[in-house]
């Protein structure tokens, strides 16, 4: 996870090619997720009161607010549970300013500019709060009636809000999870939901060849650079990056092979193995005890304030 | 609605209400259940290194950056691909597990909605995309050039087909999850706008890309790596005691065309009154019925989309008093009903339609996952020996 909010790529970027080729930003958006695993292992390798719970129970207790955060209607009680995050990683030594950003960049953000539309009665009827542009007398597109006034109603900016809170409140939880727990230990985790064995197994291989791979293509990237003089067209670019998937799925498919006699003539029969193991303590009793209460005040309130 | 062009439609969490998102992980067990016994079927202990180093690709893959005319950038799936590569049922699992990595470590994509994700995008995806490629291509020579033509079209109808799904379950929370005065309580874009929304730049835009890319993928490994083109099919070739899934699949389209049959039938089944239309009957209601009758609800009352907060608000007010009811008696006694007619028909039909298909495939999903229990797995021709 990197500093910057990784949650989702710019996927369409205008502006900045005329700089930076896609081959280049490829590079460049690599060697930032390499990073970020390295950031990820440090925090978790921090004293604090996430990273030393179980972490099975931090698992059953994190996405059972999750789950609870779902289910809640009245967006008080979701901001609430979002104080509550806040709460946990400052406990669990995150710096704020860091989580704030990692968390609101750029999900819950995005989440606001998808909800924009909704705001207007034009998109969405419901009761004007303020009125923005009054047309005299009924304004019709063929078929469609615009109504007679533009507004933004009060229906479409509660919407939002829960949504974008909501939003931001399910991230807080899943980043604390991701950033506080071991990448090897969260799976073994996952274990606790009765995840097959072999799904476990899948998830922790592809983890690691996620960077042998990475590595691969960013030197198939890095040399092309390397070998350029001028700049190359999109269509230059576009053949090259499609010759190098297919490159990289003839050389992952070769791997895979090497990589299954290797298991198989190291006594590899299908069963994983890992060294931690995990002891629970009464402090994570505790701090279980005190989210499934925290958990079941948040959803009564929220039915009984409806 | 403004999701930008994104070649990935991962969705996060706060947007699907914990019934969608709850419903579709309901489809996806057995769906990935079934992926992994189709795996073994054909690869048998091979599968977890090529699989996971399938999933790693598909990671990585997504994360490149393709240059489109114009000067912007745009990222593809490369399910299609994938799928023609390593077989349909591995890159089912190859994807998922490539999406789960990617909302658990990256944020890329929600939690709780891992399961609505990998039905779209790991599901979806690479199954439609590889049995339109497969019809296509049928009997053109591996050097045609029908071949990557049809692994284009099968990508672009792969991804397009993925993202009506998704538009379809972004729009649903809009018409069904809102509080009681009609604010929305999450995706607030109902199916007329969500749709079109989506569809049309991934249709123009995310589609293009895709099959473009596919397509090209497919030129390169012809020339360059021909015989991972064929490389599931040989191995398909040699697995035996697979169910004989074309049957089952004719007996499923066939009885999805006969489920809106049932709109037009009129009245109540004998014996499955509910406590009005037994008070119609025979005058009163039992007690028994009474207290027990309508406590379970489900998750589509009656085929239909479960009330919003407002609408029921509304209904309780009128069916309280006692004689509106007793009139209704009267009025619907009077009445001659005829067996069949349209007036089935009407608002609820979508409804009806849909809870049909759910019903249909949730159902079908569990027998094959209990058959599979039951029987045991197939056996491959080297472990017969």
């Amino acid at each position: 996870m990197t500093e910057k909010g990784s949650g989702g790529c710019q996927c369409l970027s205008v502006g900045r090619s005329r700089r930076e080729s896609a081959v280049q930003k490829t590079i460049i958006g690599m060697s930032h997720a390499i990073r970020g695993s390295l950031f990820s292992e440090r925090v978790a390798n921090r004293p604090g009161l996430l990273q030393e719970t179980d972490p099975r129970v931090k698992t059953v207790g994190l996405l059972g607010l999750l789950v609870a955060t779902s289910f809640l209607h009245n967006w008080y009680i979701i901001l609430a549970l979002y104080g509550l995050t806040l709460v946990m990683a400052f406990a669990s030594r995150i710096s704020l300013k860091f989580f704030v950003k990692r968390v609101w960049l750029f999900i819950p953000v995005f989440a606001g500019i998808i909800a924009l539309p909704s705001l207007f009665n034009i998109v969405r009827p419901g009761d004007p709060l303020f009125t923005i542009w009054d047309f005299s007398g009924e304004v019709t597109l063929g078929p469609w009636s615009l109504g007679t006034s533009l507004a933004v109603t009060h229906q479409g900016l509660k919407g939002a809000v829960v949504l974008i809170l909501r939003v931001a409140t399910s991230v807080s939880l899943a980043v604390l999870w991701a950033l506080t727990t071991h990448w090897a230990d969260l799976l073994k985790a996952l274990r606790v939901f009765m995840v097959p064995r072999i799904f476990v197994l899948i998830l922790s291989m592809t983890y690691r060849y996620i960077f042998l791979i990475l590595g691969l293509a960013t030197d198939m990237f890095t040399a092309r650079t390397s070998r350029l003089v001028g700049s190359s067209s999109p269509r230059e670019d576009r053949r090259f990056v499609a010759s190098s998937m297919a490159t990289l799925l003839g050389k992952s498919h070769a791997l895979s092979e090497d990589v299954y006699s290797a298991m198989i003539s190291r006594g590899y029969t299908g069963e994983p193995l890992t060294l931690h193991r995990f002891r629970t303590g009464m402090g994570d009793w505790l701090w279980l005890g005190a989210i499934i209460f925290l958990g079941a005040a948040a959803l009564g309130s929220d039915r009984f304030i409806g | 609605m403004g999701t930008g062009l994104r070649g990935k439609m991962h969705i996060p969490d706060g947007y699907l209400s914990p019934q969608t998102a709850g419903g579709m992980w309901a489809m996806m067990v057995p769906a990935w259940y079934w992926a992994g016994h189709k795996v073994k079927s054909t690869l048998s202990s091979r599968q977890a290194p090529l699989v996971a180093i399938g999933a790693a690709f598909t990671f990585v893959i997504m994360m490149f950056n393709i240059p489109l005319p114009g000067g912007t950038t745009g990222h593809a799936v490369g399910g299609t691909i994938i799928a023609i590569v390593i077989g349909p049922w591995a890159a089912v699992i190859a994807i998922s597990v490539a999406l789960v990595i990617q909302a658990i470590f990256f944020g890329d994509g929600g939690i709780l909605a891992i399961g609505a994700n990998s039905f779209n995008i790991g599901f979806i995806l690479p199954i439609t995309g590889y049995f339109t490629y497969k019809l296509l291509a049928k009997g053109a020579a591996p050097e045609s050039s029908r071949r990557w033509i049809a692994a284009g079209i099968g990508a672009w109808v792969g991804l397009n087909v993925a993202a009506f799904f998704t538009s379809v379950e972004f729009g649903l929370q809009g018409e069904l999850f809102t509080a009681a005065d009609g604010s929305a309580l999450y995706s607030p874009y109902g199916l007329a706008t969500a749709i079109p929304a989506m569809m049309v730049p991934h249709m123009l835009v995310v589609g293009t890309i895709e099959a473009v890319m596919t397509s090209l993928i497919y030129v390169f490994m012809m020339k360059s790596n021909p015989g991972l083109l064929d490389n599931y099919d040989n191995l398909n070739a040699q697995a035996i005691g697979s169910y004989k899934l074309k049957p089952l699949i004719i007996g499923i389209v066939l009885l999805l065309v006969c489920a809106p049959l049932g709109l037009l039938a009129t009245g109540t089944a004998w014996g499955e009154w509910g406590t009005e239309e037994i008070g119609n009957e025979i005058g009163y209601v039992p007690e028994g019925m009474e207290r027990f009758a309508g406590h379970w609800e489900g998750f589509m009352p009656e085929y239909a989309f479960p009330q919003s907060e407002e609408t029921v608000a509304v209904e309780g007010g009128g069916a309280g008093s006692g004689e509106v009811t007793k009139v209704a008696v009267e009025e619907s006694a009077a009445e001659e009903e005829a067996p069949v007619s349209l007036d089935g028909v009407g608002e609820s039909t979508p409804a009806y339609l849909i809870s049909g298909v759910l019903g249909l495939l949730l159902v079908v999903g569990v027998a094959l996952m209990t058959i599979r229990m039951i029987t045991g797995k197939p056996r491959s021709k080297e472990q017969l020996g």
